[in-house]
């Protein structure tokens, strides 16, 4: 065993230079083609493929030490993946971390988009697992990709439409198809559609990183991302029938918590630093307990 | 309340402190030593060292102890490691002809020049327990032959002198690495056993298994495998000659199959190849089946199942991206779910509102399932 295997001697956020080079090369090609899926050479990271090797690499390549991170998963904080990378960047490059969304420069996340409209010079890191929307439709990387080059997204319109055609409305909830600068159809990541139009001309830079499927692609700040639907099925974001029950938000996205085991349920903030500020504004839902 | 998200940093140190109780068992039971696990657990080593695709005993040691004997656990450590470390370059291509053999077979001639080697080989054993074992009875020294290991020439350059196996060109250029380039199908052959060599041994068993059931049969003969140390070289541009940096332990497989030719080709063997770090039979046995079946395309062979395919393959042979993968499954869905619910209810409501019949009649088909991400 050599000293190589203390955290303190692993270079600033782990990976050496010459990776993280690789990595911004990529970077920079995935902003000047928004949408489009540029492959890099991924690193085996000491976190699982598919629990967000692709934004870990992402973010350890354009970290600073002067950079205040937020890492969410599920709009949460405390979800135990958030923590375990939030950790890892406290280790191994000794970052300022934060739960504020308004106070951190880059923000890695999963499955979510937070509430709080991000601002310019921020930067948005998303985990993904299949960086490809045509991948359930045609399995094959060969074929895909010849399918973006020759902008031939016809299958995802019949897709679309055999599931109005069979429920009378588009039946994905999550991972909702976008079309970028009208250009590139690109896979939002698994956030739910209704964070869909919070990429749409977003003052932040927003990056994608897929560790396993070797992938980034990127939205520069004042992209038009336009989610696909059909003039007389437009396109719809999930609403909740009541607002959060601890802060009483509105038009925010709800997570279900089961109660008890008669059918008791309530439903709060998904993201978690929304809810608390808006909480210690005095804002109260029905569950919220009273106001400070 | 709304406890169930929060305290996830306790929760996580908690599960860790458990793991390393547990990791360390009974307290008046010695702990194992890393040379006990290298020199005990040698087989076990080897497939960390070759599927981690790092040679280091010591290392790979440690990651089978800190795994608590999950190998792609400790494949997968490894491999985190390896990713830390800088590049130098690459080697010379090893000459496995000039290796000093510990077990070399082939199933091919009953005889020929070097002999049949069995080395430290299961085979023939019978499989019965031996309690003997369970304690830590005295065993002589084994047996092994007079003087210094000779170079043993190879079962595919004895064909290949007569013009029986297709000729194997000697390797130009850069070799391309499978770490430093993102894949690209299709895949140089150098790359595609690159990711063979470090490809999941039970992945690649089923595959090259499926081969000899009639899934792309490639009518294979075990023409040699061997088992022994070769020399590392590295080139020294400023020196302007290779030097040896060291010795690994390799095993390789030869496998000679059936080609009845094309209009491009005579009829020829053809073959498939495996190289393993360690000694590791099955694996390199497994990667030549699996090699020949992926190149049914050179040969004008129909493509017809999987083994031959090597998007899927060589897609899907890697166990870290793959243990990853399936086991994010347990990481929290709840949003997505929660969209899932949404919709299940809505049409529910429909169903039950006597709108339950489709806008249009379709048969059940086979739907695209997208899988949970």
């Amino acid at each position: 065993m050599n000293a190589h295997h203390q955290a303190s001697n692993y270079n600033f956020a782990y990976l050496d230079e010459q990776t993280k080079r690789m990595i911004r090369r990529a970077i920079l090609k995935a902003i000047a083609i928004p949408g489009y899926q540029v492959p890099f050479a991924s690193r085996e990271m000491p976190m699982p493929y598919g629990w967000g090797t692709g934004g870990v690499q992402v973010t350890a390549a354009i970290l600073g030490p002067e950079d205040v991170l937020k890492v969410i998963d599920q709009g949460a904080d405390d979800t135990t993946n958030a923590v375990s990378i939030r950790k890892f960047f406290q280790r191994v490059a000794d970052v300022e971390t934060t739960t504020k969304t308004a106070d951190a420069t880059i923000i890695q996340t999963r499955h979510r988009i937070p509430e709080t409209p991000l601002r310019l010079g921020q930067v948005l890191v998303y985990q993904v697992p299949i960086p490809e929307p045509l991948r359930f439709l045609e399995p094959r990387e060969t074929e895909t990709r010849k399918m973006h080059a020759l902008e031939e997204y016809g299958l995802m319109h019949v897709k679309l439409y055999e599931d109005i055609a069979r429920n009378g409305h588009i039946a994905t909830t999550y991972a909702y198809p976008v079309k970028v600068e009208g250009r590139y159809v690109m896979d939002p990541s698994p956030t739910p559609k209704f964070d869909n139009p919070k990429m749409h001309m977003s003052e932040a830079l927003q990056l994608f990183g897929a560790g396993r499927e070797k992938r980034i692609y990127a939205l520069p700040p004042y992209t038009e991302v336009v989610s696909l639907d059909f003039e007389d099925h437009p396109f719809e974001v999930q609403r909740f029938d009541k607002p959060c029950a601890l802060c009483g938000a509105e038009a925010v996205y709800l997570d279900e918590v089961v109660l008890d085991d008669r059918g008791g349920r309530m439903f709060v903030c998904s993201d978690t630093d929304h809810c608390e500020t808006r909480r210690v504004e005095g804002h109260r839902g029905e569950m919220g307990g009273e106001a400070a | 309340m709304y406890v169930a998200v929060k305290g996830g940093e306790a929760a996580i140190d908690n599960a860790h402190s458990l793991l390393a109780d547990r990791r360390r068992g009974d307290r008046s039971v010695p702990s194992l030593t890393l040379d006990q696990i290298a020199e005990q657990l040698a087989l076990g080593v080897d497939r960390v060292m070759s599927e981690g695709s790092l040679y280091d005993r010591r290392l790979a040691a440690l990651a089978i102890k800190q795994s608590r004997g999950d190998l792609i656990e400790a494949i997968f450590l490894v491999r985190a490691y390896r990713t830390t470390l800088p590049r130098f370059g690459h080697s010379e291509p090893v000459d496995t002809g000039a290796m000093a053999v510990e077990r070399r077979i082939s199933a091919c001639y009953k005889d020929l020049p070097g002999g049949q080697l069995l080395g430290p080989t299961f085979d023939y054993t019978h499989r019965l327990l031996d309690a003997e074992l369970e304690g830590d009875p005295e065993i002589p020294a084994g047996a092994t032959r007079d003087g210094p290991p000779e170079a043993v020439t190879r079962i595919a350059d004895i064909l290949g002198a007569e013009g029986l196996i297709e000729e194997d060109f000697p390797a130009t250029g850069q070799p391309g690495d499978i770490n430093q380039t993102p894949m690209e199908f299709p895949l140089s052959r150098a790359m595609r056993l690159q990711s063979l060599s470090r490809g999941d041994e039970g992945f690649l068993l089923a595959l090259g298994y499926s081969t000899q059931r009639g899934y792309a049969r490639s009518h294979p003969f075990a023409g040699e495998i061997r088992i022994g140390e070769v020399e590392v070289e590295v080139f020294l541009p400023e020196l302007g000659f290779a030097v040896a940096v060291g010795r690994v332990k390799l095993t390789e497989c030869q496998m000679v199959n059936q080609f009845k030719g094309s209009a491009k080709a005579p009829p020829q063997f053809t073959r498939g190849y495996g190289l393993v770090f360690g000694q590791s039979e099955r694996k390199a046995m497994a990667m030549a089946l699996c090699d020949r079946a992926l190149r049914a395309q050179e040969f004008g062979e129909d493509v017809v199942a999987p083994a031959q395919d090597e998007e899927f393959v060589v897609s899907h042979c890697d166990n870290v991206q793959a243990t990853g993968f399936v086991e994010h499954l347990k990481l929290p869905h709840y949003v997505d779910f929660q969209a899932e619910l949404g919709l299940v209810r809505t049409m529910r409501a429909e169903y039950e509102a006597g709108l339950g019949a489709p806008a249009v009649e379709t048969p059940p088909t086979i739907e695209i399932r997208e899988a949970a991400e």
